[in-house]
């Protein structure tokens, strides 16, 4: 019996993005197209920004109520100044750390461990498109809860809101670092159970190390901070504060949080591909 | 289901999908504290198979047979260690990201989907299979309304009994024309009429476009009734493979005879003590595997004379294909033939 079928298409037609008659060279059938990057990463982003209104609303009050309570609790020990905005700004990127960070890991952990994931390994989508769909969802969906964090905390211990716009380039950048590093971990890590420990392990991290004033801290733990990428998103957000904020500085610790996301998002891709043909 | 068979027979020649030599071994796990290790499992144990195009194929074993690791090589979603697979032509073990591209896969689990609604889930796998919006919604709509749930539409998958989900899930797999469907399990859970709906969806995707069919089950019942052919596997290897009347042949012209006592069986009735030694007991059931003239003698001396008072039912049927797969070691205690 022959392997070739019958509707094979005499091809010499070379393989190409998306070509509806891509074929194997030597007979073979013709290959259904492939999904293009930009509309699968936008259908899984539809698809997750779906499934996370029904099932994470409740998750993200708890992450806003969390910072809001930190801050209120922080304002007994802390009066103005410097110290202030180190609290409003870690508060606020907690919330995209909760989230971001997080509920990703241990999403993708979960995915993995029950074997979803063969559900998008068996479709023609680029890997990229369901990590930066994912990640861009879940980062997106934190806005709400860091625009209201930020504004309390602005409030609370009477900050100026006038530069809080810049949370429109912090909330991405520091997303993207901190889903991508969720997604990594989520992915790599061997059991469910550990990508869950990683997830909350990594959302403490940004919890002690970004609302804790930075001059106390012992050289050691001031080394992990700077190590963490959620402490860039932090650094700027806190600098906004000033009157006349230094935008170089800013731009520095924002272009960070940026190159840490490029950076963290492809090894979660390398690590996607990895996790869906074992 | 034998007339569509006759036309598979008449559309086969060429090849859809061509196993060679294929071998896969787990590697041992090793023990934790307290629990032993594993040893190493070859879970595909030099497969060939070949599957004609326009058939509904089917994987029949019992569980842990190596079905789910098999269909896991032929969708590209597992390397194996020898052999080759090649689909409609296209090398898998070379090439696995093209079978993502020839094939609509339905696995054992929804986990994906389980937060999406059913519409939802249909259309973005629609768009992930490299639909543009438009056709996917189109193809949406015209699944949905085939199999006959476009009233739950609007509900998240989670929220659905486990048919329900189970047939959402198998309308996001036809989203997409694929030539080529793999079908883990497919009607887990689902109430007859679901049931139809998939045999219908299935049936008529064949009919159009000669769609194949890749099924793993092992509900025997539904395989008699809807296969054209069968594989079965027993830890890695298959250990038949032909249509299921071609199988019922092989445990030749045996009838089961199932005999049902009101309380406790008359064993001084001679017949009967006789019949107990070559009987399957379960409860107050009885099997019994005989060659016709002995199920007539059996049948004649249990429903005449003393035994009957003490019988409450009996049946007597031809072998199906439960009974062949029982016979070929499916049932490993019972296994009369060894392969």
């Amino acid at each position: 019996m022959s392997a070739v079928s019958a509707e094979a298409a005499p091809g010499k037609v070379r393989p190409r993005r998306g070509d509806r008659q891509a074929t194997d060279g030597d007979g073979a059938a013709p290959l259904a197209p492939r999904a293009r990057l930009l509309p699968a990463l936008s259908a899984v982003y539809r698809a997750q920004l779906s499934r996370a209104r029904v099932a994470r609303i409740p998750l993200l009050f708890v992450a806003t109520f969390q910072s809001v309570g930190i801050m209120i609790l922080m304002r007994g020990v802390v009066d103005g100044g410097d110290e202030a905005r180190a609290v409003v700004a870690g508060s606020s990127v907690l919330v995209v750390a909760f989230v971001a960070l997080n509920l990703l890991a241990q999403y993708f952990g979960q995915l993995r461990a029950s074997g979803g994931l063969d559900h998008y390994a068996t479709l023609p989508v680029p890997p990229a498109a369901v990590v930066l769909g994912a990640a861009g969802a879940y980062a997106s969906f934190t806005a709400p809860g860091t625009v209201v964090t930020a504004v309390a905390g602005s409030l609370l211990f009477k900050l100026p809101l006038v530069h809080l716009w810049v949370l429109a380039a912090v909330v991405p950048l520091s997303g993207a670092a901190l889903a991508g590093l969720g997604a990594a971990l989520g992915l790599l890590a061997p059991r469910q159970e550990l990508a869950t420990l990683c997830g909350q392990l990594g959302m403490s991290a940004a919890l002690l190390l970004g609302v804790l004033p930075a001059a106390r801290m012992p050289e050691p733990i001031a080394w992990a901070r700077d190590l963490l990428p959620s402490t860039y998103g932090v650094e700027a957000l806190a600098r906004s504060f000033d009157a006349h904020p230094d935008w170089l500085l800013v731009a520095a610790d924002l272009g960070v949080c940026a190159a840490v996301g490029v950076v963290s998002l492809a090894v979660a891709t390398w690590a996607y591909r990895r996790a869906a043909v074992r | 289901m034998r007339t569509v068979g006759k036309q598979a027979e008449r559309a086969a020649g060429a090849t859809v999908c061509a196993v060679r030599g294929l071998v896969k071994t787990y590697p041992p796990a090793r023990g934790r504290r307290g629990a032993p290790g594993a040893d190493a499992v070859r879970a595909s144990d030099g497969i060939d198979l070949d599957v004609r195009r326009g058939e509904i194929f089917g994987l029949l074993g019992p569980n842990g047979a190596g079905k789910t690791t098999l269909v896991r090589q032929l969708t590209g979603l597992l390397r194996p260690d020898e052999g080759s697979v090649a689909l409609l032509g296209h090398d898998i073990v070379r090439h696995p990201e093209r079978a993502a591209r020839l094939i609509g896969y339905l696995g054992q689990e929804s986990s994906a989907l389980d937060e999406l609604t059913v519409a939802l889930a249909a259309e973005t796998t629609g768009r992930l299979r490299g639909l543009d919006l438009r056709t996917a919604r189109a193809e949406r709509d015209a699944v949905l309304d085939e199999l006959g749930l476009t009233a739950i539409a609007g509900r998240p998958l989670k929220k659905l009994s486990g048919g329900q989900r189970r047939l959402a899930c198998f309308a996001a797999a036809l989203v997409g024309e694929r030539p080529l469907l793999v079908l883990d399990e497919p009607t887990t859970g689902m109430d007859p009429v679901a049931r139809r709906a998939v045999w219908a969806a299935v049936d008529r995707r064949r009919a159009e476009h000669g769609t194949t069919v890749l099924l793993v089950t092992h509900n025997v019942i539904e395989a008699e009734t809807v296969l054209d052919r069968v594989a079965v596997l027993e830890r890695g290897r298959i250990i038949a493979c032909d249509t299921p009347a071609g199988l019922k042949e092989l445990v030749g012209d045996e009838v089961r005879v199932d005999l049902v006592w009101r309380d406790e069986p008359p064993l001084d009735v001679p017949e009967v003590a006789a019949l107990r030694d070559v009987a399957h007991e379960t409860g107050r059931r009885w099997s019994l595997r005989l060659a016709p003239a002995e199920a007539r003698a059996a049948v004649a001396a249990v429903t005449g004379g003393p035994a009957f008072a003490a019988l409450d039912d009996f049946t007597l049927a031809t072998p199906s294909l439960e009974d062949v797969y029982l016979a070929l070691g499916g049932g490993r205690a019972q296994g009369l033939v060894k392969a």
